[in-house]
């Protein structure tokens, strides 16, 4: 799982019908230090999550379980909102 | 999931068996800039995207064939939405 903040929302209308009412957000992955890391990416959203939020995500077919036993068709996914964090 | 443009279809004539009446679409992926972004890859289509579009693609195996309603498919990318919009807050 990784650290990122919410940038955007993606409107997607035509689409598989297991995506059906699913939010879709672009992450932008950051670091340790709250820089950005690598490429952006969509995510389906599994909390509720919003614009200017940091969130941790799971990448790979594992995004998909918090919506069993829909099928999303997803290769990533927010799976919780970070309220902070700190470095030991 | 990465956001990319449709560039071109393919046909194959010899295929494996999971991919008959699959169309196969060649696709770039873009950055939220639209500026192209890596290797053009081949992507299963299942909601019927065409030259041009932007759409939604998902990289992972499993949930590719599930997008084409095919366990056990030898895929690895699927276009599953066609974008309407990307609105970014940055």
């Amino acid at each position: 799982m990784q650290l990122a903040k919410v940038i955007g929302d993606v409107v997607i209308t035509r689409k598989d019908e297991h995506l059906a009412g699913i939010t879709l957000l672009v992450l932008q992955p950051i670091a340790a230090d709250g820089t950005n890391a690598g490429r952006t990416l969509v995510a389906v959203d599994a909390m509720g999550a919003g614009v200017g939020e940091t969130v941790f995500f799971v990448r790979g077919k594992e995004a998909s379980f918090p919506f069993y036993p829909t099928e999303v068709p997803t290769d990533a996914g927010i799976v919780g909102i970070v309220d902070h964090w700190d470095l030991g | 999931m990465q956001i990319a443009r449709v560039i071109g279809t393919v046909v194959a004539t010899r295929k494996h068996l999971k991919f008959e009446g699959a169309k196969l679409l060649l696709v770039q992926p873009v950055s939220l800039d639209d500026t192209p972004r890596g290797t053009p890859l081949l992507a299963v289509d299942s909601v019927g995207a065409g030259v041009h579009e932007t759409v939604l693609i998902v990289l992972e195996g499993r949930a590719a064939g599930e997008a084409l309603g095919r366990k056990g498919a030898p895929v690895d990318a699927a276009v599953i939405g066609i974008i309407d919009q990307v609105d970014v807050q940055e």
